[in-house]
């Protein structure tokens, strides 16, 4: 995978690019995670600066998904601290997560089966809307203009994402890849600062691979959104990245741009295995 | 042919966002209105308002409250007698000991104390689910049931343990005839529908939706997993008792607490699932569906003149009945307003295949 994919040039590191990238958003400090005797993570320490695409990578059981699940208030770390934009977090729910700007879509696609596009997305916007009860009930005042000022943003993402066609379709009905891209899209109505992606291409076809690093990419640019994915396609991982790090074992491998981290010894080892004789 | 949105354009997300879209709808629903509020009182007998429409339409809405519930939020509830017998004392009692509050605010403060109490019973949704939860649900039915039976204050000391309700005064106008009633009811009826529907559609019903479908990314994109769960057991309840004033005052006058004992609860929950979880048609549907077949059915031997005995009648009224429910389940799991739903995409096709 890594050492069979041929040459291709370091991501266009343009001065703008580096510009963009700002201080750092989220450091995760020394981070030990345990199920009982099971150690899921030791130790671990990075960050995320903001602006930047930062992939987590590793090998299957390596930590990566508990780590976004401790990054959001799923886990709670049995060691070390989380500083979110300079301040360190206290133990929280993933629903104060989701108010501190932090969103995220799963592994395995986690939608609302029983509503329609428009209507999961709508649930992304949530956090915005401020009508009371009242209001909510008798359609009136707040509770309907937020309706009407929110599906006009939830509109501009169905644009910007390409799936206004399928705003009324249950999204049970829908095929998988335009699931994620549903699943992308909620996340994105939160309009978050970070967004933590797991594995957003897995099991996509090369054109729907193509498709997901676009949006990606668009977002990043676009709304300046920082971004931490977990990604098992290295060519994705390598190409759109600006900084790879790399978990084993529940421990940090390697972290640094993907030439660094392509070139590291310890991770050619942990994914090729190391010649013996 | 007849039903085709061809030609109607929504320029705006107002006009996307109305409750009825296309213009047939309108006039559909324009036009059961009229029969419902017009063409029925003038029509129809005493008979059928007091034996069939005025339980229907208060049945409707205990089936809208329970929707919101289970159909929306997911949470399973064998609890909804118990909220509308909680409804029912808690406006007997205000009635009864502060005479000078208008009728109107007792129904509104009875719906306010099954809310109460429908949280307090709600609580344990936010450690179970599924069928655990209906069992704790089952609770509130057992603990109601216990209580207007045991503690006399409740009913008032009255020997026999029945109620009977005060007469029916709403700022001078008394409704005591059948047809009065009947309006009554309906209006109840439509506002609860109004209502529900405008709370499904805004924040408060996705949130709730949100939780029935994948409690995990509801919580992550930012709803708090217990108030979405007692606001709807808050507001099911409030619904719920709302009902159970209806049914106690209105339809049946004077009552025991045996008139919502766990029955009343099963018949709600089957009028939910079999007309449809998470639609607010569909508790009218259900609602129909369980009070009118079973009269249908008692009726129908001597209408295609078959001569049976009574105890046969009301044995076979049973045994169809029961085989009617089981089978649609099967044919049908997502309920009458699904059925709908599929004869009007049908519709827009029609006479075409595609």
């Amino acid at each position: 995978m890594l050492a069979t994919a041929p040459p291709r040039p370091a991501p266009p590191a343009t001065p703008q690019r580096r510009r963009a990238i700002g201080e750092v958003l989220l450091a995760v400090e020394n981070i030990s995670l345990r199920f009982g005797g099971v150690r899921a993570l030791t130790d671990v320490s990075f960050d995320i600066r903001k602006g930047e695409i930062r992939a987590i990578i590793g090998p299957n059981g390596a930590g990566k998904s508990s780590m976004l699940n401790v990054i959001n208030g799923f886990y709670h770390p049995q060691e070390g601290r989380i500083v979110w934009k300079g301040r360190v977090l206290p133990r929280m729910r993933p629903h104060e997560a989701a108010a501190g700007g932090i969103a995220r879509t799963f592994q395995n696609i986690a939608l609302f089966k029983g509503m329609s596009t428009l209507d999961n997305i709508m649930t992304g916007r949530i956090l915005k809307m401020r009508a009371s009860f009242i209001e909510q009930a008798l359609w009136i005042g707040r509770g309907r203009s937020e309706e009407l000022r929110e599906r006009a943003f939830v509109e501009r993402l169905l644009d910007f994402l390409e799936i206004t066609h399928i705003r009324h379709t249950p999204v049970g009905k829908l095929p998988y890849g335009l699931q994620k891209r549903v699943e992308l899209a909620r996340a994105l109505a939160m309009e978050p600062e970070l967004l933590l992606l797991d594995e957003p291409m897995a099991g996509m076809n090369l054109e729907e691979k193509e498709d997901m690093c676009r949006f990606i990419l668009d977002v990043n640019e676009e709304f300046g959104t920082t971004v931490a994915l977990i990604e098992h396609d290295m060519s994705v991982v390598m190409d759109i990245s600006d900084r790879v790090v790399v978990l084993d074992y529940g421990k940090l491998l390697a972290d640094g741009t993907p030439d660094q981290v392509r070139n590291d010894p310890a991770v050619i080892a942990a994914y090729l295995g190391v010649a013996h004789g | 042919m007849i039903y085709r949105e061809t030609g109607q354009f929504r320029t705006s997300y107002a006009e996307d966002q109305a409750i009825f879209r296309l213009r047939q709808d309108k006039i559909g629903i324009a036009v059961i209105l009229a029969i419902a509020w017009v063409g029925i009182p003038l029509l129809a007998d005493e008979y059928l308002l007091r034996a069939i429409l005025i339980p229907f339409l208060i049945l409707s809405v205990g089936a809208i409250g329970l929707n919101l519930l289970l159909g929306y939020c997911g949470q399973i509830s064998l609890g909804t007698g118990a909220f509308m017998a909680i409804g029912a004392y808690a406006a007997y009692n205000l009635a009864l000991r502060v005479p000078a509050l208008p009728l109107l605010l007792d129904f509104f403060l009875a719906g306010l104390i099954a809310a109460a109490v429908g949280v307090l019973f709600g609580l344990p949704s936010l450690r179970i689910k599924g069928l655990y939860l209906a069992v704790a649900t089952l609770a509130a039915q057992f603990f109601a049931d216990w209580a207007f039976l045991r503690v006399p204050w409740f009913t008032n000391y009255t020997p026999s343990g029945s109620v009977t309700a005060p007469a029916l005064d709403f700022f001078g106008w008394v409704v005591d005839t059948p047809l009065e009633k009947y309006w009554l009811c309906l209006a109840f009826a439509c506002l609860t529908a109004i209502l529900a529907k405008n709370l499904v559609r805004s924040r408060i019903g996705r949130s709730w939706m949100a939780i029935r479908d994948m409690d995990i990314a509801a919580e992550i994109i930012g709803i708090r997993p217990m108030t979405a769960k007692l606001s709807a057991f808050a507001v099911s309840s409030f619904v719920a008792g709302g009902a159970g004033v209806l049914w106690a005052f209105v339809h049946l006058g004077s009552w025991e607490p045996l008139a919502f004992s766990i029955d009343m609860s099963f018949r709600l929950l089957f009028m939910v699932i079999i007309g449809g979880m998470g639609s607010i048609l569909g508790s009218f549907l259900g609602a129909a569906f369980i009070t009118v077949l079973p009269i249908f059915l008692n009726q129908a031997p001597a209408l295609v003149g078959i001569q049976l005995s009574t105890a046969m009648v009301s044995h076979l009224e049973f045994m169809i009945f029961g085989a009617l429910i089981v089978l649609f389940l099967i044919w049908e799991p997502h309920g009458l307003a699904r059925l709908w739903q599929i004869g009007k995409e049908k519709m827009r096709l029609w006479p075409f295949p595609y």
